[in-house]
This record gives C-alpha cells, sequence and structure tokens, in this order.
C-alpha cells in the first residue's frame, strides 16, 4: 500500500507523542493519481459490490502514519457513520481508553477514521479488536430479545 | 470522601433529555467510565442484557412498530441506517426497449419501472439470488447473466379500439383496449433454476398490482424486456426495503403539582387525544396534607395516560396556568421505531436482518484488523 509519509512515520518512537499536524487526515493512493475520471467512477461501483459480497482478501483497514502503540488512528474503507458511530461509542465504553473518535474527512471519499488513544494498559489495536468483538456481542443480545418480544407478541 | 452510588431517581433522571418551552438540555448520553467519579460504566454484556428490553407496537407485514430500550443512540442509529441503506432488494435494473410509441420517453418509464417494488419466494430472493456485478470488459457483459443474479421480466401491451364499447362512451379505459398499463401486466420470464424457487405463490410480481405505469391510446405499444439484480439502497433507493424507517424518543411528560378543574381540562387538550385523562380527586388524596389537593375532592385532575401519543409539541408550557406544574421531556435510551416495509421483505425480518448486517460488518472488520497487525 502506498504511504506517502514513511519517513515521518519511521521517525516517530514508539510512546512518543504524536505531533498531529503530521497526521494527514485521509491518504489516496498515489496510483490514483494518474488514473483519470472514468476509471475513478467504475472503480467506486465495484467497490460498493464488494462492500456488500463476501470479499475478504482486499484490506480495508490500515494504520495511518503517526501511529503509536497506544494513540492510533485507523483509516476504514467503504465505512460511513452506520460503522463509525456504534464504533466509537463501543469503544468508548473500555475504562481503558481515554479517547475515541471517528471522522469522516471527506464526504465524496469512501473513508472513515477513528481516533483511539488509551491507557499503558492496553493498546489502540487491542482497545479496537475489542470494540469490534463485543459489538457482535451486542448484536446477539438485541436479536435474541426482539425475537422472544415479537413471539410474545404475536402470541397474544 | 466516599462516593455514594447514585439513587433509583438519579439514575433514571439521568436517560431524560430536558424539554423546556425554548431550549433542550441533557442531550448526550454520559454512561462513560469516567464520567460519573467512582461510577463503573465501561461495556459489560451482562450489565446490558440486564438493561436491555424490547417492546412490540405493531407487528404487520407492511408496517411494524416496537421500542428498543437500553441502548444508545449510537447503536439505534446503526441500525435505522443499515434498514434504509444497507439491506439488499430484488429490483428493475436494466430495460431493454424494442418499441415504445408511448407519450412517455424512454428513460422515463425506465425509471418508473425501475421503482415498482416486488415480491418473491424468500428462499429464493435472500439465499438464491446473489449479486451480480458488471463484468470490467463490457464485451463480457451477456456472459454475466445467470439464473441466480438476473431475473428476467416483459412488458408486451398494445392498445385498440374496443369495439363492443358503447356509443357516445367517453371513458378511455372502456372505449380501449390497455388504455392504462399497469404493473401486473409486467410478466415473469422464469429461467433456470428459477422454476423451482419462484412458482405459484412465489412468483416475481409486483407488490401492488395497480401501479400505473403508463397511458397508451389505440395504436401506441409498448415492448420491452427488463433485468433485475439485488442491490442495495447505498446505490439507489430503489433498492432500499423500507418505505420509511425511523425512530423517535419516548416522550416523558411529569405532573409536578396538581392540576385541576378547568385547567386540567385545558392541559388535556394541550397534547394529543389519548395523552392525559382525566381523574377525580379521591378523599383520599384530599385529605392529604401538602398534596395541593386539599379542598378539591371530587374535582377533575390531569393524569398521564400515554405517553407514547405525544407528539411533544410543548403547547402545555406556552400557558401561563401551567408554569412549573409541568416537566416535559423524552428518555435518552428508548428508541420507538416505525419500520414500513415495501414488500420485498416482512418489516420485522428487515430489522432482524439489519443486526444480523452490523454483526457481520464487525465481524469481517475484526479479521481485517487481525490482518493489517499481522
Amino acid at each position: 500500500m502506498a504511504r506517502t509519509k514513511t519517513k515521518k512515520e519511521e521517525s516517530v518512537e514508539p510512546g512518543s507523542d504524536v505531533v498531529m499536524d503530521e497526521v494527514p487526515t485521509s491518504h489516496q493512493p498515489e496510483s490514483r493519481d494518474d488514473m483519470s475520471v472514468d476509471e475513478d467512477e467504475n472503480d467506486e461501483v465495484e467497490v460498493e459490490d464488494n462492500d456488500a459480497e463476501v470479499e475478504d482478501d482486499v484490506q480495508r483497514v490500515r494504520l495511518l502514519p503517526g501511529s503509536t502503540p497506544t494513540a492510533a488512528s485507523f483509516e476504514f474503507l467503504n465505512e460511513g457513520h452506520t460503522l463509525g458511530n456504534a464504533l466509537r461509542y463501543i469503544i468508548m465504553k473500555n475504562p481503558d481508553v481515554e479517547f475515541c473518535a471517528y471522522a469522516i474527512p471527506h464526504p465524496s471519499e469512501p473513508k472513515m477514521n477513528v481516533r483511539i488513544q488509551t491507557f499503558d494498559s492496553t493498546t489502540a489495536v487491542e482497545a479496537l479488536e475489542k470494540g469490534l468483538r463485543d459489538l457482535q456481542e451486542l448484536c446477539d443480545v438485541v436479536t435474541d430479545q426482539f425475537v422472544v418480544a415479537r413471539e410474545k407478541f404475536m402470541a397474544k | 470522601m466516599p462516593h455514594k452510588p447514585p439513587t433509583k431517581e438519579e439514575l433514571e433522571e439521568r436517560k431524560i433529555v430536558g424539554i423546556k418551552d425554548e431550549t433542550i438540555t441533557h442531550v448526550s448520553s454520559s454512561d462513560f467510565p469516567g464520567h460519573y467519579p467512582g461510577e463503573d460504566h465501561s461495556w459489560d454484556i451482562e450489565s446490558f442484557r440486564r438493561g436491555f428490553s424490547v417492546e412490540f407496537h405493531q407487528n404487520d407485514p407492511f408496517e411494524a412498530s416496537f421500542s428498543l430500550i437500553g441502548i444508545d443512540a449510537s447503536i439505534a442509529n446503526a441500525f435505522r441506517r443499515i434498514m434504509i441503506a444497507d439491506i439488499p432488494t430484488l429490483a428493475i435494473e436494466t430495460v431493454f426497449i424494442n418499441n415504445n410509441t408511448s407519450v412517455i420517453q424512454d428513460e422515463v418509464l425506465s425509471h418508473r419501472l425501475g421503482l415498482i417494488p416486488f415480491k418473491g419466494g424468500h428462499e429464493g430472493l435472500h439465499n438464491f439470488l446473489k449479486w451480480w456485478r458488471k463484468p470490467t470488459d463490457e464485451s463480457e457483459i451477456n456472459n454475466s447473466y445467470y439464473d441466480n443474479n438476473t431475473v428476467s421480466l416483459r412488458l408486451e401491451i398494445q392498445c385498440e379500439h374496443n369495439e363492443k364499447a358503447a356509443a357516445g362512451e367517453t371513458d378511455p379505459t372502456k372505449l380501449y383496449k390497455h388504455a392504462h398499463v399497469y404493473a401486473r401486466d409486467i410478466e415473469f420470464c422464469p429461467v433456470g433454476r428459477q422454476d423451482k424457487y419462484f412458482s405459484g405463490a412465489d412468483t416475481i410480481a409486483p407488490v401492488n398490482p395497480d401501479i400505473l405505469i403508463a397511458k397508451l391510446r389505440p395504436g401506441q405499444e409498448i415492448s420491452l424486456s427488463m433485468h433485475m439484480h439485488k442491490g442495495v439502497g447505498s446505490d439507489h433507493s430503489k433498492f432500499s426495503p423500507v418505505a420509511t424507517a425511523s425512530y423517535r424518543l419516548m416522550p416523558v411528560i411529569k405532573i409536578e403539582r396538581p392540576i385541576l378543574g378547568r385547567d386540567a381540562e385545558k392541559f388535556m387538550r394541550c397534547f394529543p387525544q389519548g395523552v392525559i385523562k382525566l381523574e377525580k380527586v379521591t378523599k383520599k388524596e384530599a385529605a392529604k396534607k401538602g398534596s395541593g389537593y386539599e379542598g378539591h375532592e371530587g374535582e377533575d385532575k390531569a393524569v398521564v395516560a400515554d405517553p407514547m401519543r405525544d407528539t411533544v409539541s410543548r403547547e402545555c408550557l406556552r400557558h401561563e396556568e401551567f408554569k412549573g406544574k409541568v416537566k416535559l421531556g423524552r428518555r435518552r435510551d428508548h428508541f420507538i421505531y416505525l419500520v414500513e416495509s415495501t414488500g420485498q421483505w416482512e418489516s420485522d425480518a428487515i430489522f432482524l436482518e439489519s443486526v444480523a448486517h452490523l454483526k457481520k460488518r464487525a465481524q469481517d472488520l475484526e479479521k481485517q484488523v487481525q490482518n493489517m497487525v499481522r
């Protein structure tokens, strides 16, 4: 994957503070530059299909440059407010997380960024993984209770 | 200083969004770790299970209403957004026009056809049919249609004079045959295994057969074939399985001091019907000192009957006589959903699918994150 700020990323020592100016909000892959507009549009149509279908081979999450173990920004491709806000909530519920927020840097780019800063008891990646796991658990509970409530209502 | 655990009233109060005559208060949820010193608000599936409940109000195929209680807005909103934009349905995607001599233009006709909701066998729609993907090589397009990703439809109709029409008849539907083209005139052409999944009651057909597509006059003709594909609402709203999926927060009306007599009647009229009812002040209440009911035995008093029906118009806050007597609010964690299906899915199934969809998304991303670290 193309990373334009590789140099700066290397210069950040683990554990040190990150200069916010150096963290880009979003990265267009370099290879995009020589694409025509038409091709770009085609690309997007396909990407939408991928979104809906089982396509695990495309890497949709990446760590943005300037990240340290306890303070990291993640870029999600083809995600929006739907998952962004839900994920932000569930990660904020983690007591080891100091800060969590999400942003959509530009409305016409299909990208969603999540910023996670944790205390020393965990890492940002672990907090993200825990958030995604908790979200799945939550969905199971909602489904169970919904089905029970529906049965009760229909029996009446 | 040792921390005092919050009382039950305090916990209830935290869930209320205050609604004043011109402003609102306590909008954001505060159930995060570190928000209240000494209290643990970290995520715990068991305490979520205990605090969460679902209540059904209505469950019809075309309209379902239910409450999710004890859930955060971010999650509730995710379900709503998924129902609208991410649940796949089958809709007309391509129209091949052989002949169209009607007054309605090809592109307008095609657009109208695309918006017609269709129904069919659930097994076939949800499991058998897969996504159709446009091949990158345009010349390969005719090799991309299969029985499990494309449904063919046909519309062949000609308008003619009706010889049997009475003399002097002015109604075009009686004067001509097929003066109106309806959704029921669309014919499903099964191919391959589609016969197995879409026959009899499970056939692919418009949900509403009486949708008017075009009007014709003698000599005019529409002859076209169509391809249906699966799609999602984020691509085009014709693919959205819902006419609307929305939620509102449960209204809270708290009468803090008695509203009696003619005031009570006026108070009742500030709300939609059924929200406030009138009750007589009992002897016991009138005898109680400091209740505000002293000496009012037998008079009408306003009582909250069904706050769910309230629209929170704040009309009662405009009147001087109710100042300080009533508090309006909404419960931040009580979402009253209204899901109106377009007919391809059952309304309650759309919600369940949205929950499954969110779980799947989280599952996929968990793998992706593990992949990223590796």
